[in-house]
C-alpha cells in the first residue's frame, strides 16, 4: 500500500491520494470491527460462562449472602423453692455485641467503647476467645448487662461503631444471692470447654444462640431441662446484616421451670444461726427424701459468675477466710463422733448382741486387754451403769466401745454402709464426695496392714478413719428417722415443663429398704436421741423446745487435731485447732418431718455449738405449717 | 457548499440510526437504574434531566461542520493540557487530585481530554501522508503521551490509559503498518514490569485482587466476588425487575455507578446482557459507518476513534463486572450514573453526528 513518492521532497508538499487513503480507512475500519465483534464475543462467553455454567453455584452464595439462619435462644426455665418464692429469674438486660467482619479495626473498636463504658483490661483477648465459637458474620458479645446509662451513652455515640449493637436479653439472676448459692450455682458464659462438651454430645447447634451455660450446682445438674431447645429464624439481611424480614421461623421451646424442695425460710434460719461460723446444715424431710436446707458457710454471691467475674472479684473470693468456693454439705469430711452412736446401737440391738436391758458399767476409762492405752469417757468418772438410753442420752463412750468389740468391724462396716456411709447418697448434685467408711479390706488395701482392736473400739464412738459429710449425716439420719427406708436425697422438687399447666412431682428414688429385724429397736434408739434433747441427763437438753415440740437428736465432736479426749478445751485453744461440733437431728420425735445434719467447724461442743443451729431449722420448718 | 439551497430545506441531519441506538441505550440505563438506586425516582429523574440536556448538546455540536471542530482543535487540546497542569496546583477532591473547581462547577480535566487526544492526533495526521513514516508517528506518541503522563500522575491510570488508547486508534485508523503495530505491542508487553514498577501501592493491590479475589472477600475482593455472585445468580433469564437480592440488599458495591451492568445482569439475566451488547455493537458499527463515509481524513479518523474508544469503555467495564479485568473506575457508558461521562460521551457523538451530518458537504 506504499505510495512510491520521491523521498526526498520536504514532507509538507506532496500529494494526498484521498481515493487510497479512503480505501485503506475502510480497511482498518473493517479491522477494527472484527477485533470490537472478537472482545465482544469473548464478553459474552464470559457471561455466558458466569451464568449458565457458573449459575447454580453462584445462585447458592447469592442466597447465602442474604439468608441467614438464625438461632433463637430459648428463655432459660426458671427455678422456685418449695413454697414457690423464686430463686432464680430471668431479667431483661442488654449486651453490647460486635460483627467483627464489619468492623475494620477491632482493636480501635474495643478501645473506643472502652471509653464510653467499663470493659475488663482483656476485653479484646476475652473477645477474641469467644469468637471462635461464632460463624462468620454472626454478633458475638462484648459485654454483658449494660448498665442504663452505658445504654444510653452507646446510642448517642452510635453512628461512630458500624457493626457494633446494643441487643435486649434476659440476664440470669439470683435474687437470694450468696444464701442459694452452694445449690443453685450459677451460669456463666460458655467456654472452649462446655462448647467441647455440647458438640460431643451432640448438643452443639442447639446451643448456637446460647450465651449462658450452668456451671455447678442445680444450674449445671439440670442444665439440659433448663437450657430447653433452640428454634430457628430463617431471616433475610442486606449487606450491613439488618435483619430486613422473617422468611421461616421454628420456636424455641423454652427451659423447664424447676421447683426445688428448698425452702428458703429454713435455709435462711440455718444461714443466720450458723452467724460467722464456718459450716454446713442439710435438712432432709424422712417422708419422702425432699432436700429441705442445704446450707454451706462461708459462700459468696452467684450474681458476680454471671456476666463474667473480674480478677480482682474472683481472687477476693479464693483469698477469703473459710474458702467460700468449697461445698461443706457434699464435700466436707468430717469425723461424725458420737453422731454415730444411734446407727451402732441399732446394730447391736437388731443383730441380737445387745437389748434393751443390757447395761454396760462406765467407770471413766475402758480397756482392751494388753494394751496400756485407755480409752475414756467424756465425764471424768464415768457414767455408772448405762443401759442403750442412757448410753445414748449422755453419750457414753464405754457402752460403744464395748459395743463395738462386740460386733466386730465386720459387722459394723456392714449395717453402717446400709445407711449410706461410705458411699455417694445420689443427691442430684455433682461432685459429691463418699466419705470413708472403713473395712478391714480398706485397710489392708490402703495401708497394707491388719485391722486393730484398738481402732474398732475407736470406730465404736465415730473416730478413726470414719469420714462423712453432713449430706451423709443427714441422709442416714432420715433413714433412722423413716423406719428404713433409705431414699436418694433430691433437690429437684417438682418440675413444670413450658406449656403445661402444673409441675410435675418428681419423687426420690428409694436406694434401699433396710431390713428390719423389729421394728421396736428403732423406737428403743430414736427414744434415746429424744432423750440427748429431753432426758433430764441429756447431751443437748439445753435446746429443749419449751413449746413441747419433742426433738430427737445426738451431738457429736469431730477431731481435728490428735488429742487426749480427756484435755479439756479450753478458750485458748486456737481456734482451727477447736473441734467441729456436730450435731443430728429429726422433729417430731415420733413423726418426723424433718432430719438435720449440722456442722459448725471449729464450733467445739456439738450440743454447744451444734445443736441450736439444728432446733433453729427445726422450728423455722415446722412453723411453715404443713408440707405443701 | 450549494448556495442556492434554503438552509431549513437541508439542515445537517444527525444521524436517525445512531441517535435512535442511544435513546433506546439510554432508555434501558433509566430502567436498570431506577431499579439499582432501589426505586428511587429522584436519582432517575436527575439522570434523565442530564441524558436530554445531553442530547440538546448532541445536537448542537452536530451542527458545527467538521472543519470548524478541526480549527479548534489545537486550542482545545492547549486549554486541556493547561487544565490538567492546573489541577497539578490548584486541584481539589479527597484523594487524588482530579478535579478542578471553578467555583460554579467541578470537573474532570482529564475528561476534555478523552475528546481533545483524539481530535489531535486527527488533526496532526490530516494534512499528512498516509500511512504516517516514521517522524508523523513519533510526534504522534508525544501528543497522546504528554496528556496520559500528566493524567496517570493524578493519579488516575485507568483515564490515562483510556486517553491514551483513544490516541492509538487514531494512529490504527491511520494506517500504521502491522509490523510497527505488533512491534509496539511486544515492547508493551515488555514495559508490563517496569509498570508495575511505577503503580502505586493501591494500584497493585486492585491487580492482586483481581487475580485472587478470594484471598481477600470481605476486603478488597468484595466488589469483584459480589459481583461475580450477581452477574451468575440471574442465570439466563434473570431474577426480574427490581427483584435482584444481590442489588436490592446493597450486596453489590457502587450498583449505580461502576457495576450497574452486574444490576442488569442480576436482574435480566443473560437475554439483558446480550441485548444491551448487541445495542453497544450496533452503536460502534455504525460510528465506524460513519466513519468510513465522512469525507476528510481528519473525519474519518476521529470519528471511528471516537467509536473505537467508545467501546473500549464498555469491554473494560464489561470486563471489571464479570471480573475479567482488574477493577478499574469506568463507567459503563450512558447507563451509569454520573454526569461527568455522559457529558463528555455525549459530546463525542455530537461529533460523530456532525460528521455525518457534513458527510456531502465537501470541503
Amino acid at each position: 500500500m506504499n505510495l512510491r513518492l520521491p523521498k526526498k521532497k520536504p514532507q509538507r508538499r506532496f500529494l494526498k491520494d484521498h481515493f487510497q487513503e479512503a480505501q485503506q480507512f475502510r480497511l482498518r475500519a473493517l479491522a477494527a470491527f472484527l477485533l470490537v465483534a472478537a472482545a465482544l464475543l469473548v464478553l459474552v462467553a464470559r457471561f455466558l460462562y458466569l451464568q449458565v455454567v457458573e449459575h447454580d453455584e453462584l445462585a447458592t452464595r447469592s442466597v447465602n449472602n442474604r439468608v441467614h439462619v438464625m438461632p433463637v435462644a430459648p428463655n432459660r426455665g426458671l427455678v422456685y423453692d418449695r413454697r414457690g418464692r423464686l430463686v432464680a429469674e430471668n431479667r431483661p438486660a442488654y449486651r453490647l455485641q460486635i460483627v467483627p467482619e464489619k468492623v475494620d479495626d477491632l482493636e480501635a473498636t474495643i478501645e473506643a467503647i472502652g471509653q464510653i463504658m467499663e470493659l475488663p483490661e482483656d476485653a479484646l483477648e476475652r473477645f477474641q476467645e469467644s469468637r471462635r465459637r461464632y460463624r462468620d458474620f454472626d454478633s458475638v458479645p462484648l459485654k454483658f448487662n449494660l448498665e442504663e446509662s452505658e445504654v444510653a451513652r452507646f446510642a448517642v455515640d452510635r453512628h461512630r461503631f458500624d457493626g457494633v449493637e446494643v441487643v435486649s436479653y434476659l440476664s440470669r439472676h439470683y435474687p437470694h444471692g450468696e444464701l442459694l448459692t452452694h445449690v443453685l450455682g450459677y451460669v456463666g458464659r460458655l467456654d472452649m470447654d462446655d462448647l467441647d462438651r455440647l458438640e460431643k454430645a451432640g448438643e452443639g447447634g442447639n446451643y448456637r444462640g446460647t450465651t449462658h451455660i450452668g456451671k455447678v450446682g442445680i444450674e449445671r445438674f439440670y442444665e439440659a431441662r433448663l437450657h430447653g431447645s433452640s428454634g430457628l429464624e430463617k431471616v433475610e439481611t442486606n449487606v450491613q446484616g439488618r435483619r430486613l424480614k422473617v422468611l421461616e421461623r421454628s420456636d424455641p421451646v423454652h427451659g423447664t421451670d424447676l421447683v426445688l424442695s428448698l425452702d428458703v425460710a429454713v435455709q435462711r434460719a440455718a444461714w443466720d444461726a450458723l452467724g460467722d461460723r464456718p459450716g454446713a446444715v442439710v435438712a432432709i424431710d424422712p417422708n419422702d427424701g425432699s432436700v429441705i436446707a442445704m446450707v454451706s458457710k462461708p459462700a459468696y454471691d452467684p450474681n458476680l459468675f454471671v456476666h463474667g467475674i473480674s480478677a480482682a472479684d474472683y481472687q477476693a473470693i479464693l483469698n477469703a477466710p473459710g474458702r467460700p468456693l468449697f461445698n461443706r454439705c457434699l464435700l466436707g469430711g468430717y469425723e461424725p463422733g458420737s453422731t454415730i452412736k444411734p446407727y451402732l446401737g441399732l446394730a447391736g440391738l437388731e443383730m441380737g448382741v445387745i437389748d434393751e436391758q443390757h447395761e454396760v458399767f462406765s467407770t471413766g476409762f475402758f480397756r482392751l486387754p494388753n494394751v496400756s492405752r485407755p480409752y475414756r469417757d467424756w465425764k471424768r468418772g464415768g457414767h455408772g451403769k448405762v443401759n442403750i438410753y442412757g448410753a445414748l442420752e449422755q453419750s457414753v463412750n464405754t457402752y460403744f466401745y464395748q459395743l463395738a468389740l462386740d460386733l466386730g468391724i465386720d459387722r459394723m462396716h456392714d449395717y453402717l454402709a446400709l445407711f449410706g456411709f461410705g458411699s455417694r447418697t445420689g443427691l442430684d448434685l455433682r461432685g459429691e464426695s463418699p466419705g470413708l467408711l472403713p473395712s478391714r479390706e480398706w485397710k489392708r488395701g490402703r495401708f497394707g496392714t491388719p485391722w486393730y482392736p484398738g481402732e474398732t473400739v475407736i470406730a465404736g464412738i465415730g473416730q478413726g478413719f470414719n469420714v462423712v459429710t453432713p449430706l451423709q449425716l443427714a441422709s442416714a439420719a432420715a433413714t433412722l428417722a423413716n423406719g428404713g427406708v433409705r431414699r436418694e436425697p433430691r433437690l429437684l422438687y417438682a418440675s413444670k415443663r413450658p406449656g403445661d399447666p402444673h409441675a410435675v412431682r418428681e419423687e426420690a428414688p428409694v436406694v434401699l429398704q433396710l431390713p428390719v429385724d423389729d421394728p421396736a429397736n428403732w423406737d428403743i434408739v430414736r427414744e434415746g436421741m429424744r432423750l440427748v434433747v429431753h432426758g433430764a441427763r441429756g447431751t443437748a437438753r439445753a435446746i429443749a423446745p419449751e413449746s413441747g415440740l419433742q426433738i430427737a437428736g445426738k451431738s457429736g465432736t469431730a477431731q481435728v487435731a490428735a488429742q487426749e479426749l480427756d484435755e479439756d478445751m479450753d478458750e485458748d485453744t486456737a481456734q482451727h485447732l477447736r473441734h467441729h461440733a456436730l450435731f443430728v437431728a429429726f422433729a417430731p420425735a415420733d413423726e418426723p418431718t424433718i432430719a438435720v445434719a449440722t456442722v459448725v467447724e471449729h464450733g467445739g461442743g456439738g450440743s454447744v455449738e451444734a445443736a441450736p443451729v439444728s432446733r433453729a431449722v427445726i422450728e423455722a420448718w415446722l412453723a411453715q405449717g404443713a408440707r405443701p | 457548499m450549494k448556495k442556492l439551497v434554503p438552509v431549513w430545506a437541508k439542515w445537517p441531519r444527525p444521524d436517525p440510526w445512531l441517535l435512535a441506538a442511544l435513546v433506546l441505550l439510554m432508555a434501558m440505563g433509566l430502567v436498570v437504574l431506577y431499579s439499582a438506586s432501589g426505586g428511587n425516582t429522584d436519582v432517575v429523574a436527575r439522570q434523565g434531566v442530564r441524558l436530554g440536556v445531553g442530547l440538546l448538546g448532541l445536537l448542537v455540536i452536530s451542527q458545527v461542520p467538521p472543519h470548524i471542530l478541526r480549527i479548534w482543535t489545537p486550542w482545545l487540546f492547549a486549554i486541556g493540557i493547561a487544565l490538567l497542569l492546573a489541577t497539578w496546583f490548584f486541584g481539589t477532591g479527597r484523594a487524588t487530585s482530579r478535579w478542578l473547581d471553578l467555583g460554579v462547577f467541578r470537573f474532570q480535566p482529564s475528561e476534555v481530554m478523552k475528546l481533545a487526544v483524539p481530535m489531535m492526533m486527527a488533526w496532526y495526521l490530516h494534512p499528512r501522508r498516509l500511512p504516517p513514516d516514521f517522524g508523523v508517528v513519533l510526534v504522534c506518541l508525544v501528543i497522546l503521551a504528554v496528556p496520559a503522563v500528566l493524567i496517570a500522575r493524578q493519579p488516575d491510570l485507568g483515564t490515562a490509559l483510556l486517553v491514551a488508547i483513544s490516541g492509538v486508534f487514531a494512529l490504527f485508523l491511520s494506517g500504521l503498518r502491522w509490523r510497527v503495530i505488533f512491534g509496539f505491542a511486544g515492547a508493551a508487553v515488555a514495559a508490563a514490569p517496569a509498570l508495575w514498577m511505577v503503580m502505586k501501592d493501591y494500584q497493585r493491590q486492585r491487580v492482586l485482587t483481581f487475580l485472587d479475589p478470594e484471598s481477600d472477600p470481605l476486603g478488597s475482593g468484595w466488589n469483584i466476588i459480589q459481583s461475580k455472585i450477581a452477574v451468575g445468580s440471574g442465570g439466563v433469564f434473570g431474577k426480574g425487575w427490581l427483584n435482584g437480592t444481590q442489588s436490592r440488599l446493597e450486596f453489590i458495591p457502587e450498583r449505580h455507578t461502576d457495576f450497574i451492568l452486574a444490576v442488569l445482569s442480576e436482574e435480566f439475566g443473560l437475554v439483558g446482557v446480550l441485548a444491551l451488547f448487541a445495542v453497544y455493537l450496533f452503536i460502534v458499527g455504525r460510528c465506524l459507518y460513519i466513519a468510513t463515509m465522512a469525507n476528510s481524513t481528519y473525519a474519518r479518523l476521529l470519528a471511528g476513534s471516537l467509536g473505537l474508544t467508545f467501546f473500549v469503555y464498555v469491554l473494560v467495564n464489561a470486563g471489571m463486572v464479570s471480573g475479567l479485568l482488574p477493577v478499574v473506575g469506568v463507567p459503563l457508558p450512558l447507563i451509569s450514573y454520573g454526569g461527568t461521562s455522559i457529558v463528555t460521551l455525549l459530546a463525542g457523538f455530537g461529533i460523530l453526528m456532525s460528521m455525518h451530518a457534513h458527510r456531502n458537504f465537501l470541503r
